[in-house]
Formats: C-alpha cells, sequence, structure tokens
C-alpha cells in the first residue's frame, strides 16, 4: 500500500469515527447543558465554590463569571509557577522567570497551551497535573460554556437569560471532559503512552553519550490535551514524542479526540435551538473546509518537487517515519483547524504552501472545526456575518434561527471578527519594526517572516503550536504573545455574550418561504465562501511575505 | 333565513368607509406589473456633476466612512505626488483615486436629483397664498404663513388652501392635482372621513371653513418636500448595520494595509504611500460604500414614483419584511360593488318572465347594484335596456333606504325588487303567498357569500314573488395570481370585510387568500395585528377613516390614502396619493427590493477583492519573491499597469453601477431559496469574475500609453 493511499483510509477512517462519534456526543451534550438535575458531586462543588447554580444569568454577569474565574486561573498558575522552587515533587527544576510564568499562565488559561519552554527540563509534576492539566479542562469547559450561552440566546426569546456559568462549567468539566479523558487516557495506556510519576532517569544513547528521561502523568495529560483543545505537551516534541503519541493508532486516535468535541457540539447546538439541521448546515460548513484544508496538504507533501523530497515519497523533514506524511498533513491540518495546537511533526518544516495551509486554517478563526465551544461560537458569529449580506439578497432584513440581525448584533459580530485579525497584523507589524524581536529568528528570508507571523497567529487564535525555530522565551515574546492570548480570548467572548444577551431578549420571527433557508447546502456554500473571502483575503499580503512566497518560489 | 341588503350596507360602512369618487381610477403602474421601473437617464450623471464635487466638503464625507477613508487617501497621494512632481504614476493614481470619491458622490447626487423636480413642483404649490382668517364673524386677509393650529380660514371657488385642516363647514370638490397628480376633482366636506383637506390644494366650487391643525412649514407639503429631496433622509437601521459592517471590514483592511510596511522592508523592498494607498482603496469595499446611500434614496424615490410617500425609510424596509398583508375586500380584492349573477325563478315562473320582471323594476334603481341587474338582463337574456320614458303611463318607484325596493306600475301591473324582508312584507300587505321555494333559494344564495334580492309582481292572479336575483360580489381580475405570489414571498394575506362570516368565507375562497376577518369592526383589527405581531411577524394594512387611525399606527407598515381622514394619514408611516389600496402589494416589493439591492451589491464588492489581491500583490512583490509572479494569473503588463488598472476598475465599476443602484436589482415573487440561488449566482460569482475581466482590459488599454504601461 502506497503511503498516499494509506493516509486517504486513515482519512476516510477518521471521518467515518467521527460520523458515528459525533451523534450520541452531541446529544449527550445538549442533555447536559438542558437539564435540571445537579449531580451530587457536582453540589459539592457548588457549596465549595460558593456558587448557586439555578439563578439565570444574565450576559454581563455570565461574562464575570468567566473573566473572574479566568482572572483566578491566570494567578494561580503564575503563582504555582513561581514557587516551583519551594513545592514538593517539582523534580529540583526551579522557579519559572516572571515573563514565562505569565506568557504560560495566560496560554493555559486562554485554552492555547502556547510553550515558551521544554515541559521535560522545566515543570515538575505538581505544576503539570495541578496546575497545567487542571486548566486543560476548565479552560475547555469556559470555551463550551460560552458556546452554549450564545446557543441559547438563539434558542430563548423574550428574556435575557443565558443559563448560569458555573453549572454550565462545572457540568461541562464533570460531565463530560472528566469522563472522556478517563476511557481515552485508558485507551492511551493501553497503547503504550506513560502513566507514572518516576524521577529522572539518565539513558545511554544508541551512538555513545546519555540523555535524560522522566515519566509522569502523560497518558492522562495528553488525553485532556486533544480533547480540550489544548495543546500543551507533556514533553516539548509534543505529540511526535513515543511517550505521548506512541503509535501510527494513537496518532489518529489523538486527531479523533481533539475533532470530537467541536463536531459533535453542532448536533448539540441543532437539538438546543430545535432544528437538527441548522446543526448539520454548521457541521457541513466545518466538514467541507477542513476535508478541503485536509486535501490540499496532502497533495501539497506528498507532491513536492525536489529529488530528495520525490525519493522519500513526500516531504519528510520533520516529520516522524512511524506516521507518515499522510497521517502527519491530517494532524497538522486538525490541530491548527482546532485551537489545539498539539503537533505531531514540525509545522516548520512543511513545504512552503503546508507551512501556509497551516497558518491559514488559524487565520480562519479556527472555526472548522475550531476549539471545544470557541470553534461553535465563532463559525455562529461568521454564520451571523453571512446571514447579513446573503439575507439582504433574499429581500428581508436579515434573520438567523429566527432572530433579526439588526444593528447591535452586528455591530458585536463586527468587533469580533475584528480583533484576531487586529492581533496579528499589529504585533506582527511591531515585532518586525522592533529591532531585537528579530533576532529571534532561526531562519532569513520568507521562513523567517513565517515564524514570526505564525507565532503571534497561533497566539492571537489561541492555537498554541508553533512554526518551530523561532526563540520565543525571550521577554517581547513571553510578554507580547501573552497579551496576544488574553485579549484573542476574552475580548472574543465579550462580544459573544453579549450577542447572546441581544439575541435571547428578541422574539422569534416565525420561518415563511420568504425567509433565507440556512439549513439548505447552498447556504452551507455561501457561509465557507464568506469565511474563505472576509477572514483569509484581510491575510493574504502576510501570507504573500511568508509562506507563498516560500511556496511558490520553487 | 332572510337577508336585508341595506342593513348589510350599513355595517359594512363602519369597517369600510367611504371613499372619495376618484378612487377606482386603475393605476397604470399596477398594469406595467412589476416594480423596477423608473429610467436612467445619463445625462442625470452630467447635470448632477457640481453637486458631486460640492459633496467633496470632509463634513459631508465624514457621513460614509468607506469613502472617507478614499478622501483621506486621495489627499495623501496627491500631497505626495506634489513632494515628486515627476512621478506620472503618483499623479494618475491621485486623479483616479479622485474620481473615485467624486464618482460616489455623484452616484449620491444622481438619486437626490430625481427628487428635486418634483419637489420644485410642490414648492410653486406652496408659495404665496393667501388666507381668509376667520376672527369671530370679522374675516382678515394673512398670510399662509402666519396661521396657527386651531385658526379658521375660508376658502372659497379659486382659493388655494393655505394650510393643512379639517373641514369645520360646508362642502366643496377641491382639485388635489398639486399633490396626487390626478385631475379628477375630489369632494370635502365637514364630520365623517373626508373632512382632511391639504394645504396647497384648490377649492374649485362652494365654500368651506378650515380648522387648521398644523403649523406652517411642517404641513404636509413640507414634508413631502423634504422626503422627496431627500432632505429628511434618516439611514435606516438596516443601512446602519451595514455600514456598521462595512466600517469593520474598512478598519481590517486599514491595519491589514498599514502593517505591510515593516514586512515589506523586512522582505527588501520599499512600498510607497501612493501604493499603499492605492491597495487599501482597492481592498475596502468602496462599491457599495459609494453606492449605499444613492440605493436608499433610490428606493424611497420609487415609492414617490409610484405616488407613495413614505414618512420614514424605517418604513420601507419594514415593508421587505412584511409577513401579514391586512386588505380590504371592498376596492381591493372585489370591485367596489357587488353585481347580479344570475336571476333564479321559483317552481311555475319562466327564466325569462323573472329577467323582464327585475329589469323592469331595476330601471328606476340607479345604484350601482341596480345598474348591474339591468346589464345582467341585457347580456344575458339579450333583453334591451328600456329607457323610463319609453313605457307609457307608468309610474317608477325609485330605490329608497327606506323602503329598500325599487319597482314600476304598469298596465295593471306593480312589479318590485329589492331586500328579501321588504319584499315578502310587501307581498303578505298585498294578501300574497310566499313561495315555499322563495326562502329555499335565498337561503341557498346567502351560504354561497351572495346577496339575494326578491322580484314579485301583483297582477290579476294577485301578488306572488317571481324569483330571485343573485347579487355577487365580484373578485378584481389577477387577485389570485397575485396572492399565490404573495404566498410564494412567504406573505400571508388576511381579508377584512364587515360581511357575514359565511359570505366572507365564500368570497376568501374564491379570491384566493389566506384568512379572513368578518363582521370586522376596528377593535377586531386592532386585535388580529397584535395577535400576528406577538408571533414575531410584520403586519402591513391600509386604511382611510378615523376608526382605523390606531390600527395603522400599530401595524408595522402602514398606509394611508390621501382621502382619508388627518387622523389617519398622521397614524400611518405612509401615505398613498392615489388612494389605492391594492398598491399595498406593490409597496412590499418596492421594500424588498431595496434590501435586495443593497444585499447584492454588498456580495457584489466584497467578491470583488479577490481579483484585485491577484492584479497587486504580484505586482508589489513580485521584484523580491519572483515565485509570487504566478500569481498574476491575469497577465498584467507591468507593476504600475496592474495597481492602476485595479485603482480604475474600481472607480468604473461604481458609475458602471450607478444606474443599477437607482433601478434597484430586478426583483421577481419566487420564494427565498431561488432568489437566493439566482442573486449569488450574479452578484457573488459574477463579482468574482467580472473584476478578472475588467482589469485585464483596463491593463491592455494602459499598456498602449506611454510613460505608464
Amino acid at each position: 500500500m502506497g503511503p498516499v493511499l494509506a493516509g486517504v483510509l486513515q482519512l476516510l477512517a477518521l471521518i467515518t469515527a467521527l460520523a458515528l462519534a459525533h451523534v450520541p456526543l452531541g446529544t449527550y451534550m445538549a442533555r447536559v447543558y438542558s437539564c435540571d438535575r445537579h449531580w451530587r458531586v457536582e453540589k459539592w462543588i457548588y457549596k465549595g465554590i460558593g456558587a448557586d447554580p439555578d439563578t439565570q444569568m444574565r450576559w454581563p454577569a455570565y461574562l464575570r463569571g468567566v473573566l473572574a474565574f479566568s482572572a483566578v486561573g491566570v494567578l494561580f498558575l503564575y503563582l504555582l509557577q513561581r514557587l516551583q522552587g519551594h513545592l514538593p515533587g517539582s523534580l529540583g527544576f526551579r522557579a519559572i522567570d516572571p515573563d514565562q510564568a505569565f506568557n504560560t499562565a495566560a496560554s493555559f488559561v486562554t485554552n492555547t497551551n502556547w510553550q515558551s519552554y521544554y515541559g521535560e527540563q522545566t515543570m515538575g509534576h505538581v505544576v503539570q497535573t495541578a496546575g497545567l492539566a487542571v486548566q486543560n479542562f476548565v479552560s475547555a469547559a469556559v470555551g463550551i460554556a460560552v458556546a452554549v450561552a450564545l446557543v441559547r440566546g438563539f434558542a430563548r426569546s423574550r428574556t435575557g437569560e443565558l443559563g448560569n456559568f458555573w453549572s454550565d462549567l462545572v457540568r461541562g468539566t464533570v460531565r463530560i471532559l472528566l469522563p472522556l479523558a478517563l476511557v481515552a487516557a485508558i485507551v492511551l495506556v493501553a497503547c503504550g503512552a506513560v502513566q507514572n510519576f518516576s524521577g529522572i532517569h539518565e539513558v545511554g544513547q544508541f551512538m555513545g553519550g546519555s540523555q535524560q528521561w522522566n515519566g509522569g502523568a502523560v497518558a492522562s495529560q495528553e488525553a485532556i490535551k486533544e480533547l480540550g483543545t489544548n495543546g500543551g505537551g507533556y514533553f516539548n516534541a509534543n505529540s511526535a514524542h513515543p511517550f505521548e503519541n506512541p503509535t501510527p493508532f494513537t496518532n489518529i486516535f489523538e486527531i479523533f479526540l481533539l475533532l470530537v468535541i467541536p463536531l459533535a457540539l453542532t448536533r448539540t447546538f441543532g437539538l438546543m435551538v430545535g432544528s437538527v439541521r441548522q446543526g448539520y448546515a454548521i457541521l457541513a460548513t466545518m466538514a467541507t473546509i477542513w476535508v478541503g484544508f485536509t486535501a490540499l496538504m496532502m497533495w501539497t507533501e506528498f507532491a513536492h518537487h525536489g529529488p530528495a523530497l520525490e525519493l522519500a515519497g513526500g516531504a519528510y523533514e520533520g516529520k516522524e517515519v512511524r506516521f507518515g506524511v499522510g497521517s502527519s498533513s491530517i494532524f497538522a491540518v486538525a490541530t491548527t483547524l482546532t485551537s489545539t495546537g498539539a503537533v505531531d511533526s514540525f509545522h516548520s518544516s512543511f513545504t512552503g504552501l503546508g507551512g501556509g495551509i497551516t497558518m491559514l486554517g488559524m487565520m480562519l478563526g479556527e472555526i472548522a472545526p475550531g476549539g471545544t465551544g470557541s470553534g461553535l461560537y465563532g463559525m455562529l458569529i461568521m454564520a451571523v456575518i453571512a446571514v447579513f449580506i446573503a439575507g439582504l439578497m433574499v429581500g428581508r432584513t436579515p434573520e438567523y434561527l429566527g432572530k433579526k440581525i439588526g444593528t447591535r448584533e452586528i455591530k458585536f459580530a463586527a468587533c469580533y471578527i475584528l480583533i484576531t485579525p487586529a492581533l496579528v497584523v499589529v504585533l506582527t507589524a511591531a515585532a518586525m519594526a522592533l529591532p531585537t524581536p528579530g533576532d529571534s529568528m532561526t531562519n532569513s528570508g520568507a521562513h523567517g517572516f513565517s515564524e514570526i507571523l505564525y507565532a503571534y497567529t497561533s497566539a492571537s487564535n489561541n492555537n498554541g503550536s508553533a512554526f518551530a525555530g523561532l526563540n520565543a522565551d525571550t521577554q517581547w515574546f513571553n510578554s507580547s504573545l501573552g497579551v496576544a492570548m488574553l485579549l484573542g480570548r476574552f475580548l472574543p467572548m465579550v462580544f459573544v455574550l453579549a450577542m447572546a444577551g441581544s439575541l435571547a431578549e428578541q422574539r422569534p420571527v416565525p420561518a415563511t418561504a420568504g425567509t433565507l433557508r440556512t439549513e439548505k447546502p447552498l447556504f452551507t456554500g455561501l457561509l465557507v465562501g464568506a469565511i474563505l473571502i472576509i477572514t483569509g483575503l484581510t491575510y493574504f499580503p502576510a501570507l504573500a511575505l511568508g509562506p507563498l512566497a516560500e511556496g511558490l518560489a520553487s | 333565513m332572510t337577508t336585508d341588503v341595506t342593513e348589510q350596507e350599513d355595517s359594512m360602512s363602519t369597517a369600510v368607509p367611504t371613499r372619495a369618487p376618484h378612487e377606482e381610477v386603475p393605476t397604470g403602474h399596477q398594469d406595467q406589473g412589476r416594480v423596477g421601473a423608473g429610467l436612467f437617464d445619463p445625462a442625470q450623471l452630467v447635470r448632477s456633476l457640481p453637486e458631486a464635487f460640492r459633496k467633496l466638503d470632509p463634513r459631508v464625507m465624514v457621513k460614509s466612512p468607506v469613502m472617507f477613508v478614499v478622501w483621506i487617501g486621495s489627499l495623501l497621494t496627491t500631497a505626495f505626488s506634489f513632494k515628486d512632481p515627476g512621478d506620472r504614476f503618483g499623479w494618475t493614481i491621485s486623479a483616479w483615486l479622485w474620481l473615485t470619491v467624486v464618482f460616489a458622490n455623484l452616484a449620491e447626487a444622481v438619486a437626490e436629483g430625481r427628487g428635486k423636480a418634483q419637489a420644485d413642483t410642490l414648492r410653486k404649490a406652496k408659495t404665496d397664498t393667501v388666507a381668509r382668517r376667520l376672527t369671530g364673524d370679522r374675516e382678515e386677509q394673512v398670510p399662509g404663513t402666519a396661521l396657527r393650529i386651531g385658526d379658521l380660514v375660508v376658502c372659497e371657488a379659486g382659493d388655494v388652501i393655505p394650510g393643512d385642516g379639517d373641514v369645520v363647514e360646508g362642502v366643496a370638490s377641491v382639485d388635489e392635482s398639486a399633490i396626487t397628480g390626478e385631475s379628477a376633482p375630489v369632494i370635502r366636506e365637514s364630520g365623517g372621513d373626508r373632512s382632511a383637506v391639504t394645504g396647497g390644494t384648490k377649492v374649485l366650487s362652494d365654500r368651506i371653513v378650515v380648522r387648521i391643525t398644523t403649523k406652517p412649514g411642517e404641513t404636509f407639503i413640507d414634508r413631502m418636500i423634504a422626503l422627496v429631496e431627500g432632505a429628511a433622509r434618516q439611514k435606516t437601521p438596516n443601512e446602519i448595520a451595514l455600514n456598521i459592517l462595512l466600517a469593520s471590514l474598512t478598519i481590517a483592511f486599514l491595519l491589514a494595509v498599514a502593517t505591510l510596511p515593516p514586512f515589506a522592508d523586512y522582505a527588501g523592498t520599499h512600498l510607497t504611500t501612493v501604493v499603499l494607498v492605492a491597495l487599501l482603496v482597492c481592498l475596502i469595499p468602496t462599491t457599495i460604500g459609494a453606492l449605499l446611500s444613492a440605493i436608499g434614496i433610490a428606493g424611497m424615490d420609487r415609492l414617490v414614483q409610484r405616488n407613495v410617500l413614505a414618512m420614514s425609510g424605517r418604513a420601507v424596509e419594514a415593508a421587505g419584511d412584511v409577513s401579514t398583508l391586512l386588505l380590504d375586500k371592498t376596492g381591493t380584492i372585489t370591485l367596489g360593488n357587488r353585481q347580479a349573477s344570475e336571476v333564479v325563478p321559483v317552481t311555475g315562473t319562466a327564466e325569462a318572465e323573472l329577467a323582464d320582471a327585475a329589469q323592469l323594476s331595476s330601471l328606476a334603481d340607479e345604484t350601482p347594484e341596480g345598474r348591474s341587474i339591468v346589464v345582467l338582463a341585457k347580456e344575458t337574456y339579450g333583453l334591451r335596456e328600456r329607457r323610463q320614458g319609453e313605457l307609457k303611463g307608468a309610474e317608477w318607484i325609485a330605490f329608497t333606504a327606506q323602503t329598500r325596493m325599487s319597482g314600476v306600475d304598469v298596465d295593471g301591473r306593480k312589479i318590485r325588487k329589492g331586500a328579501a324582508g321588504s319584499v315578502v312584507a310587501w307581498v303578505r300587505e298585498r294578501g300574497g303567498e310566499v313561495a315555499q321555494d322563495a326562502s329555499e333559494l335565498t337561503d341557498r344564495i346567502s351560504e354561497a357569500g351572495g346577496t339575494p334580492l326578491l322580484v314579485a309582481v301583483e297582477d290579476a292572479e294577485g301578488a306572488r314573488v317571481l324569483g330571485v336575483i343573485h347579487l355577487k360580489d365580484v373578485v378584481k381580475d389577477g387577485m389570485r395570481e397575485r396572492f399565490d405570489e404573495l404566498r410564494r414571498m412567504g406573505i400571508k394575506t388576511v381579508m377584512i370585510t364587515g360581511d357575514n362570516p359565511l359570505t366572507a368565507k365564500a368570497i376568501a375562497e374564491e379570491a384566493g387568500v389566506d384568512d379572513f376577518l368578518a363582521e370586522a369592526t376596528p377593535e377586531d383589527k386592532m386585535a388580529l395585528i397584535k395577535r400576528e405581531q406577538a408571533g414575531g411577524k410584520l403586519v402591513a394594512m391600509t386604511g382611510d377613516g378615523t376608526n382605523d387611525a390606531p390600527a395603522l399606527a400599530q401595524a408595522d407598515v402602514g398606509v394611508a390614502m390621501n382621502t382619508g381622514t388627518s387622523a389617519a394619514k398622521e397614524a400611518g408611516n405612509m401615505v398613498d396619493l392615489d388612494s389605492n389600496p391594492t398598491k399595498l402589494i406593490e409597496i412590499v416589493e418596492i421594500g424588498k427590493q431595496l434590501l435586495i439591492t443593497r444585499g447584492a451589491l454588498t456580495t457584489f464588492s466584497i467578491a470583488n477583492d479577490v481579483a484585485k489581491y491577484f492584479a497587486i500583490i504580484p505586482a508589489l512583490f513580485a521584484a523580491v519573491y519572483p515565485g509570487l509572479d504566478r500569481l498574476n494569473i491575469m497577465g498584467l503588463t507591468s507593476p504600475d499597469s496592474a495597481i492602476l488598472s485595479a485603482v480604475v476598475f474600481n472607480a468604473l465599476i461604481i458609475i458602471a453601477l450607478v444606474p443599477l443602484s437607482l433601478r434597484g436589482v430586478r426583483y421577481r415573487p419566487v420564494s427565498a431559496d431561488r432568489m437566493l440561488r439566482r442573486n449569488l449566482t450574479i452578484y457573488g460569482l459574477g463579482g468574482l469574475i467580472a473584476p478578472f475581466v475588467g482589469i485585464k482590459l483596463i491593463d491592455l488599454l494602459i499598456s498602449l500609453i506611454p510613460g505608464i504601461g
């Protein structure tokens, strides 16, 4: 079996598994966020944090919950790192420097998981499990909570109430992420991922010399790393490391994990707004972009010219031989189209165009299918914009899911789509214009530019993957990327929740023959086009000077 | 069951108030079919040029964020060209950027210019009116502008009414052609629903006393002038929302372009301000930004051309969203009056005998119903119409509201025709018998939604009922098709009538409306509107009576008839000068067309960007990254000509689309699905492809010019 065929078969197997899994998971999640009863363990948590899970919140209250919870998370994670030298189980690692601790705290709370450190040489067991792993769960749960609040905005009418943030947060963690992560971790352990609290081992190398290895709660972290679209690896090599991702099967399994919740949320959305078909339309939009990007990636990675590459059967540099070009391409696209940022191969080593595809995937706002929750709300915002333009073309003022897209809604959507591009281009330009940041580049020319463009794209979109090569552990990058992550995560949430509140207050407009049918393939096509043109084109000049210049050169 | 014609007439008149005579005059627009007329004359462009230049004032420009950015860009490039006067490229780009701004202003100026002519005519009607103000019994001459609310003025034949008001005394025929363009005079009288008069109209006969109801400067004609000139135009909610989206896209592109110099410097090439501004102007949505206000003004103008005045642009937008139409039965769905459709004899009477009696008894009945019986007798039974003088010794009994009968006494025969109850009483008075099947026939006709009239005779054989005349509401031609179209557009039609439910149901079925409201009182109407609105629907209705005013105010689109009371006109958000209730359907179509045009040009504008990138990006960077020349799929001659071609295309497309934005995108009543597919193909796909072709052609031309190509 040739590598191309293998890649295609792996993709088909993945699609089948996702198609099967998203229905029960989506239905289950809809039930989780709609049910009235609390589990006993949840009641303990509510008592512990002093929250009343039954009060309905309007959008400002919901937002306050999100921001307060995340602020506490950043502070806690920062202190944990700063105090690492005094904590037990730290493998003797010292405290993290302030700028890097800030960067890492921002990174894990924003579901970005950008890592300017080497996990195995910096973070002890306590920080990894009590700090980073906890945020892997709750930052994902926050994302889903905000998405669910927006869905309720569409589903509810003549109320400003969007649900209860604490209940959504706890349920997402306890009922969805924890059980799924448990099952996933067991599968990973069974397939050979490590799970222990061992110290540092000195290991002799094949070529002579020695190397230090440590173990850790790797499999469990790996599970939530993918499932919560976090992406922060236990080890620096991330999912390319055999302790994290030992076999071709675990590779596909990890891709499955990172896609399954964002995709299943489309069904949750459909069920909660009372039309499964609306959910399918969103799913189809996500799937179209995802499959399209994957096909392009495989094409550019397999068909790349150059004698060495042709002899190898594809662009093998930076890719694990045990996964192959096909599987690595699928991983790279999936991780950048979600907000995961885990890598099983090095995006910097991809062909010029392949690197461009990973960047464009993030630049689209990570909505196909995107991060846990953030993918759905990002896609719904784009749907609102597409409806606004196309809805006019059927001769009515625009409406989506029975809600009018008026001045207020468009104001929020317009702000939402402006934030990330602004962060990416302004910060990249600042880095390029300032004298020192450029020193972090490993490469010159277009590829060097891509390293910096990639870094800000990844941080602002809360992806977390890196175009390896950039030395990001400098004060400038730690600070500016940290700010990009925080603003790129929470400013959009402000507008999403504000829009949700505005939508929830509306009276629904009944659908007639004159209503734009947003559950039809025509609308899906339109939405794909709107995403590519409205979001993608903003980045065209920057992309031209980085990956396009490189990719089209040969 | 006996149905009493006149009683029914009376009950109807509360829900369907009397209209002025010219109301039934058919309007030409309707027959021309779809909206979309409104010719565009290229000479208008030239005429509006001075106005377009006047609009370069930054205080005007700032109202359109997109074009304001172009305006600033033009200033910048011009300033930089002054710094380097030998730079022909810089000058050419600057010139075309200024043209882009001027073209945008031109679009707006042309749209506004179309209302100006009408405004001038209206102004003429307004000037120099002298009012004869009454103070007690004393009459004094004061200028029209000195009138205050509550003043009483006298108007006699030949006088121009000095201000809006209500007739409080007298009756007069009034020429309202200054406002409506309709030359047939209308009757205005004190009390009732025909008391409103409009300043600027002319009294043709008699004398009336008018109580002024509006301040000078705020009269109907003043508001009309402001509306047609576009001075009172405020941005509509959807237009504001679209402006916000366009502004945000503009900011995104502004950032993308402004951050480019450090990237380019790193790549080893320097981007001049001229080139950056050119790129920016090409990317921001200038096409829709330039045409947006013209589209809005033209939409209002299309209504004005149909003699409808929208008091707010919001109402026009709402018209596009309407999902329930309330239509009065009489005058809108059916012809104003019932017509005889057949005569049915009782057993033992010949049909011809009945027809003859029906005709004879109706000759003295001048009501439209009576006339229709004579016409039926002639057309169906071949009975020639006899004039009243023709029959010697005949005594004619005219129809009156008291007797509810008409007839004739001739040759010893007494023939009567009229409401069932009256005729039965007449027969019984004369000791006659009412045939058993007579009441069965009347019941059957009533059940079918018709109105039965009985025909009876008293002769040598005694008094007896001969048969029944079936009076029917006649549904206007083409209404069923119209309602089918509306249904396809997703609009529900509800017929409002004072008839009983049985009659209403029959007519509703015949006309093909979706629903009906029978025995409607103003309260019922109001309740219906509120019920529909509670379900999230937008409701449109027409009305003219004072009792319609609350419902007109409650409806999302309330079209008041110009013949109506001032209360109705005040309550509605549109006034139809033709007073043609069927026009509601056209208003909905115009509202939809306005929104479609806006959406189509936005889509077109955004889709255009793809081609412009393919023109400009290789031009900017192929020198340092030769691989990027592969993006030059149009094969443009040189970097300079590529950038210039994109800028020129960007400017010319505005002018090219001015006619479309004024005329509006063609609208056909089809389902949303088909409409979206069609418009998306034309304006989405077309917007992707057109600039590739356009830029290439312009580049071919430019490459012929020495020094640039």
